[in-house]
């Protein structure tokens, strides 16, 4: 799960990682009040108008903008990015509507650096990352200079060693005492955000030393692990429904994976590896006769008949879907109950495209017989191979008719 | 013969008086593994299929049994400790069932699990177990598609396993064993460790690997397949047409900054000498073709 910038600062607030001081705005008057208050507390008219959306490279994007002249400036410039669709290397060619801002008191930078801890999964350990080269794309400069993003790993029985905070520290030119002693603090304090609000990746770029000698956080983003939301009730007010696939998120609640793809052929496997594999093998029989997965769809591995039939509503509501393959290895999953599954939803729903039916496993005889006896158009296929083949077919056939 | 398990592994189940646990327990005993204690806390006392005796804790199941492995089924609050407890009552093979443990308690697992220095080793979690066939099944997978005999099967994902072993039970070719590592980014035994096993048992002819995109681990075992392999090893990787930057289900199939591409591992295992299947339904016959020479 993602977060935004303001949130991820107020989680930063918290341990004790020093953050400009700011304000969340959602509308003009609210980023004219947020910029007066700051004036007001730094005794400077300078703030920084920040869009708010789940996505990196903002300023390069136009959804960054300082104010020199105060508020009313402030609020002329967050009228141009309010509502704008702020199109990033890392939101696709549509872009994202800024729905959200965030005013924050402008500092007097001397240094930009960048820090991040990710987890390396060969070494199983948090990595700390840090280089000189802060403010700028970091996978940039891990592509053209590897040797200036700097490493440490933290041991999980001992946490982030000052030694380790003052390697990076040295490594960066920041020797100058103050300075030291403060970017230590800053580091072992993100080290207890990271494991302690379970996130899977924290980045602070730029981190910047100010002319005042201060360390701080001017940017902040952070990616929390699905898998401990268990342990955390106030994600669910982090979320911002409006930066997610609908879909997705529909998807999410009735207990179903469900990834959006290009393609033209609907998919409803059990197991992620196996819906992977499926995906490929319509890709690999699909090339050159246009045809492609439209989704990636995981029912998982006790999935009942309402779920298959969630599944198939999911996968009919996008209007790219020319045909659908269900492809089930039945293992504790019986492949009667699937076919039971298959034909309800097939019916409830109608069925207005081709629909190819590939089951294996447990009690498959059974199944098969379900679907024959049907009275639907469905098309049995023996292997995942056969299926695909059937179902390229279907989707070459439909496409030759209608012209 | 096999790896790992076998006619005298004896097992424990943690977490079997849930809904999951006392499924799998039932199965397993079905199928012939000796399924000799269980372990829920609070319910020490109670016996499951009317013979299984559940303990408080596992140290006591151990003293009371001599359960040597494990089979957890107890979900993602409590499942890295329930780990942990096994690796502590001395457990030789602790295999995770559970899908979804946070990974900062892997981390914490796995610091503790090199410490222990290979005395014990860690399956999962988010897998689906390790079977030899007709003799130990510990884990969820459908017994009745096996069939004993000399392929070794690893695998990243559960029923990409079940359509590996499905395709080469249909062709007459047994399985010495079949390991399911799991999905998750961290966790226990990774595809060299596997392959050192598969490599040493006599009775193992040739091996099927079965990996997907995401980190490091396929291009580790090409770079073990190359220098220290003799076995033919066929092999298959999921997600050619994954997009970047999505999770595809399993929460270590992702394609991050342009790394852990099938592209990149498909090339590596070819490059160390292994077949890899043009498509998912060729894993056996890839392998069949390989073993005849």
């Amino acid at each position: 799960m993602k977060i935004h910038e303001y949130q991820a600062k107020q989680m930063f607030a918290r341990y004790g990682v020093p953050i400009p001081r700011g304000y969340v705005a959602f509308t003009l008057d609210e980023v004219e009040s947020a910029a007066k208050k700051l004036a007001q507390e730094t005794g400077s008219p300078v703030v920084v108008v920040k869009a708010q959306i789940h996505a990196g490279g903002r300023g390069k994007g136009g959804g960054v903008k300082v104010a020199k002249g105060g508020a009313t400036e402030a609020r002329d410039l967050a009228q141009k990015i309010l509502g704008m669709q702020l199109v990033t290397h890392q939101t696709g060619p549509a872009g994202q509507k800024v729905r959200r801002l965030y005013v924050e008191q402008g500092l007097d930078i001397a240094r930009e650096l960048y820090l991040g801890a990710v987890v390396d999964r060969d070494r199983r350990r948090i990595a700390f990352m840090a280089s000189t080269e802060g403010g700028v794309e970091i996978e940039k400069v891990a592509a053209e200079t590897p040797e200036k993003i700097l490493t440490v790993h933290v041991d999980p029985a001992v946490g982030f060693a000052a030694y380790q905070a003052r390697e990076l520290a040295f490594a960066l030119g920041i020797g100058e005492k103050g300075t030291l002693g403060k970017f230590v603090k800053l580091l072992r304090a993100l080290y207890d955000v990271v494991i302690r609000e379970d996130c899977s990746l924290c980045e602070v770029n730029p981190l910047v030393i100010t002319r005042q000698s201060d360390v701080v956080a001017l940017d902040a983003k952070i990616n929390l692990d699905d898998s401990a939301e268990f342990r955390h009730p106030e994600w669910r007010d982090l979320e911002d429904r409006d930066e997610e696939d609908p879909v997705e998120l529909e998807a999410k609640a009735a207990g179903l994976n469900y990834v959006s793809l290009d393609g033209n052929v609907g998919c409803l496997v059990n197991g992620a590896g196996l819906a992977m594999a499926t995906m490929d093998i319509i890709k690999h029989f699909g090339a050159g006769h246009g045809v492609a997965p439209a989704n990636f769809l995981d029912v998982g591995g006790g999935a009942n008949q309402e779920q298959v039939t969630k599944a198939f509503k999911m996968i009919l509501r996008s209007p790219k879907v020319r045909a659908i393959f269900v492809n089930i290895f039945g293992g504790i999953m019986k492949c009667d109950v699937i076919a039971n599954g298959v034909v309800a939803a097939a019916r409830e729903l109608g069925l207005k495209v081709p629909l190819v039916v590939r089951l294996e496993g447990t009690n498959v005889e059974l199944g098969r017989k379900i679907l024959d006896e049907s009275g639907l158009a469905i098309a049995t296929a023996a292997t995942m191979a056969d299926g695909a083949k059937k179902v390229v077919e279907a989707v070459g056939a439909d496409a030759g008719g209608a012209r | 013969m096999s790896v790992l398990v076998g006619k005298d592994t004896r097992l424990l189940v943690q977490g079997i008086t849930g809904s999951a646990g006392g499924f799998h327990a039932k199965q397993m005993l079905e199928y012939g593994t000796q399924v000799v204690a269980g372990v829920t806390p609070g319910r020490g006392g109670e016996k499951v299929e009317g013979k299984v005796p559940v303990f408080d804790t596992v140290a006591q199941a151990v003293q009371a049994t001599g359960a040597n492995a494990s089979c957890i089924f107890v979900p993602p609050p409590g499942a890295a400790d329930a780990i942990l407890e096994a690796f502590d009552a001395g457990i030789a093979l602790v295999v995770c069932i559970t899908e979804g443990i946070p990974i900062v308690d892997m981390l914490q697992v796995r610091r503790v699990l090199e410490g222990l220095k290979g005395k014990t080793r860690l399956i999962g979690p988010n897998c689906p177990g390790i079977i030899t066939p007709d003799a130990c099944k510990i884990g969820i997978m459908p017994g009745h598609i096996h069939k004993a005999g000399n392929v070794g099967v690893v695998s990243r994902s559960g029923t990409l396993t079940y359509e590996a072993v499905g395709q080469l039970t249909s062709l007459g070719i047994g399985q010495s064993t079949c390991i399911g590592i799991g999905g998750d980014p961290v966790g226990g035994m990774d595809f060299v460790d596997v392959l050192e096993l598969f490599q040493a048992d006599a009775d193992t002819h040739g091996v099927i690997l079965i990996g997907e995109i995401g980190g490091g681990a396929e291009e580790r075992a090409a770079r073990f397949i190359q220098e220290k392999m003799n076995k033919p090893v066929a092999g298959f990787i999921a997600g050619t047409s994954a997009p970047e930057g999505k999770r595809m289900g399993h929460a270590g199939a992702i394609i991050a900054g342009g790394k852990g591409t099938a592209a990149e591992k498909i090339r590596a295992l070819e490059a160390a000498g292994v077949r890899v299947a043009p498509t998912p339904s060729d894993m056996a016959s890839t392998l069949a073709s390989m073993m005849k020479g």
